[in-house]
């Protein structure tokens, strides 16, 4: 009872996180049709600024108490991604909209491995360790070991996945954006800014990525320039599991995944007598998406309708 | 228009920046005016180790610490065959990957070295092996500990340091005996380092009485382990032994104490890092590595080498001595045969008795070392600790 329900606490904050980065992906996809495989190095690069704000703060006079010093770092690492996000949709994408589907593919990995290797320029090639800002002391919830960190990955993406659905279903912006989705040349005859509306997707995925990256670096203690590239693979995933192109189904994807890969992990040693162990761990998410998308070859969620956004 | 110039231009200087960055990890090749006079004798020693990816740390370690032994060598003048010998490094990274491992072996050895050190993992050094013994070249690795290395019947393989026999076994005396713990958790990496070095553990654990209770697995490039954690949580384990390296092991015990598993981490030569202390910060406390041979405060030149690497290279990871003690041990070799051709310093190499920083090196048929104490070492008030030396003569 107590493993279960700390598997599936496991499952639920890694999904979190899948969830956050997924909805990058597919936000990007919902208006342009183009995967962003430069998006998991995106939200390396936010895990890394903000760990470099944080160092940069505990090592000046200033000493901020630790809510503070977080605070300042996310205020920076998300606009610095956002930035860096419409700047990659500036230089890689924009120039090759109206490319074959493939160009805009070569690209984002390009792009990727650019800013990897930036990445290990500025900070050099091993791991980043986030500060001890955060108490690791555990306390016991519903059978579950939590740490405050942990609940916080939780509630603060349940409030942002909130805070989205409201600006995608509730402003201008979100219109706009849906219409873009629906139809990006009509949108435009309609007077929409498709640039602009592109641009901020790609500003508000980027956002959320960073969000994720620094979430990730917080609970593990750790960032490193190689990051991105597993992260991004297992939310892409996640975003194909859940219906690639749609929100909700990001979300749902991404919980899913966390679920099934602790899950996976934990009892797979055990069901199977020790013949498959917990290094199949991978093997066994992966195999319940091929089995997902045999049957819903758009996801679970996905439907070739047009509300996308 | 405009904005495509802009864009050019950014991709263009992003070329340059990655093209820069790639050019500084270069080889340094000498200029051939330098080597085109009779006196100088040009030995080019190959080396590999990862130096980009999770393990770059220690790679750029391992080449830190050759290019120290180089850069005294050249200074000192030594003269092999009446000619003044000028040793050049050629570094390669071999990404901890078995299979960039064998690539970048055939281009050490097409670039015709004389001498090879490396590789830094176990899962490289083995591939790699087979094409240096082909072509009939001397491999020291510094820090291949896995026992199949030595066991493929290559004359020209040596390593420098205890295997995973006698390191896995020291271990497993301390947790079950000294330590009178019965019931252990064992994770490992599936890397032919981590896996052996388990392997070995658990072989000794049970012969000593132990049972293991759980049996885990990750991998080398893993970081959320609290699936597994939780299953060993579930268990009624009084241990938890790694096999793999740093990278792994300091989230995992970060991972392991917010969990609320309070039970003691053990790890082998992979955890015993300064790279471990500073990712795993206040969760380190209590941890136990390994080390196979004394550590460096007792080796004889100990204190003076680390002065002397620090001064140029900052802490020393881990194997820094190691490989130090392989470049200047292959350089006496070469001395005394007075050829740098593998086939004539190789006997030789087999043969001596050199009084190096981690030991007296001396090798046995196989080319493992025949005095090779083990050292165990616990994290108290966030550094390593000596605890004991245990095996060798």
């Amino acid at each position: 009872m107590d493993t279960l329900a700390q598997q599936l606490a496991n499952g639920i904050i890694l999904g979190s996180v899948y969830a956050l980065i997924a909805l990058g992906y597919t936000m990007v996809y919902g208006i342009l049709g183009l995967i962003n495989f430069a998006h998991g190095e995106v939200t390396m690069m936010g895990a890394m600024i903000a760990i470099a704000v944080l160092n940069a703060l505990l090592a000046s006079t200033l000493a901020l108490p630790p809510l503070a010093c977080i605070g300042i770092a996310l205020i920076i690492s998300i606009p610095a991604c956002c930035l860096l996000g419409m700047t990659i949709e500036r230089i890689a994408y924009r120039p090759l909209r109206n490319a074959p589907r493939l160009a805009p593919l070569i690209t984002a990995i390009g792009v990727s491995i650019v800013l990897q290797n930036v990445a290990m320029m500025i900070w050099g090639r091993g791991y980043q360790r986030f500060p001890d800002l955060l108490p690791n002391q555990p306390f016991t919830f519903l059978h579950a070991s939590l740490t405050p960190t942990k609940v916080a990955i939780v509630v603060i993406s349940a409030l942002v996945l909130a805070c989205l659905w409201l600006l995608i279903n509730r402003t201008k912006l979100g219109r706009a954006m849906r219409a873009t989705a629906q139809d990006g040349q009509v949108a435009q005859l309609m007077g929409v800014n498709v640039n602009r509306v592109i641009a901020a997707t790609f500003a508000i995925g980027s956002g959320l990525g960073s969000l994720a990256g620094f979430m990730v670096a917080a609970n593990y203690g750790q960032a490193d320039p190689y990051m991105g590239f597993m992260l991004g693979l297992k939310a892409f995933s996640a975003a194909v599991l859940g219906g690639i192109g749609n929100l909700a189904g990001a979300v749902i994807g991404g919980l899913l995944l966390g679920i099934i890969e602790s899950l996976g992990a934990g009892y797979l040693g055990d069901l199977t007598g020790g013949v498959l162990g917990s290094n199949y761990q991978d093997i066994f998410a992966f195999l319940v998406l091929v089995t997902v998308l045999v049957f819903k070859p758009s996801g679970l969620l996905g439907k070739n309708t047009v509300e996308r956004a | 228009m405009l904005s495509r110039c802009i864009a050019a231009v950014c991709i263009v200087l992003c070329t340059i920046l990655v093209a820069a960055c790639n050019k500084k990890d270069a080889p340094a090749n000498i200029p051939s005016s330098q080597t085109a006079s009779n006196e100088i004798l040009a030995v080019r020693i190959g080396h590999a180790a990862p130096l980009t990816g999770p393990q770059a740390h220690l790679g750029k370690d391992n080449e830190n610490a050759i290019r120290l032994a180089i850069d005294e060598l050249n200074n000192e003048k030594v003269s092999i065959g009446g000619k003044t010998a000028h040793f050049e490094l050629l570094s390669e990274d071999d990404m901890a990957d078995p299979r960039t491992a064998t690539q970048v072996a055939q281009k050490l050895v097409d670039a015709g070295i004389n001498g090879m050190i490396g590789h830094l993992n176990s899962g490289t050094s083995i591939p790699a092996s087979k094409i240096y013994h082909d072509a009939g070249l001397v491999e020291i690795s510094p820090s291949a500990t896995a026992i199949a290395y030595t066991t493929q019947g290559f004359p020209g393989a040596f390593r420098v340091m205890a295997n995973d026999s006698q390191q896995g076994k020291q271990l497993a005396h301390y947790a079950v005996q000294t330590l009178g713990l019965n019931k252990l958790a064992i994770i490992d990496d599936r890397t032919a380092y981590g896996q052996g070095l388990a392997d070995v553990f658990e072989k000794t654990a049970v012969e000593l009485g132990a049972t293991v209770v759980k049996r885990e697995f990750t991998t080398d490039k893993s970081s959320d382990f609290n699936a597994i954690l939780t299953s060993v949580k579930g268990s009624d384990a009084q241990l938890l032994f790694y096999g793999g390296m740093d990278a792994q092991g300091a989230p995992m015990v970060k991972q392991m104490r917010a969990l609320g598993i309070t039970i003691p981490f053990m790890g082998g030569d992979g955890v015993y890092t300064a790279e471990f202390l500073k990712l795993a910060g206040g969760d380190a406390e209590g941890v136990i590595g390994s080390l196979p041979g004394i550590p460096l405060a007792s080796m004889k030149g100990g204190p003076e080498f680390k002065q002397r690497f620090e001064a140029k290279y900052g802490v020393i990871q881990l194997y820094a001595p190691y490989v130090y003690d392989a470049m200047r041990m292959m350089a006496k070799a070469m001395q005394q045969a007075n050829s740098i051709d593998p086939a004539k310093y190789q006997p030789v190499f087999a043969a001596m008795e050199y009084p190096g920083l981690t030991s007296t090196i001396r090798f046995d048929a196989k080319g493992d070392l025949v005095n090779s104490p083990v050292s165990l070492y616990r994290i108290h008030n966030g550094a390593w600790e000596f605890l004991q030396t245990a095996g060798g003569q």
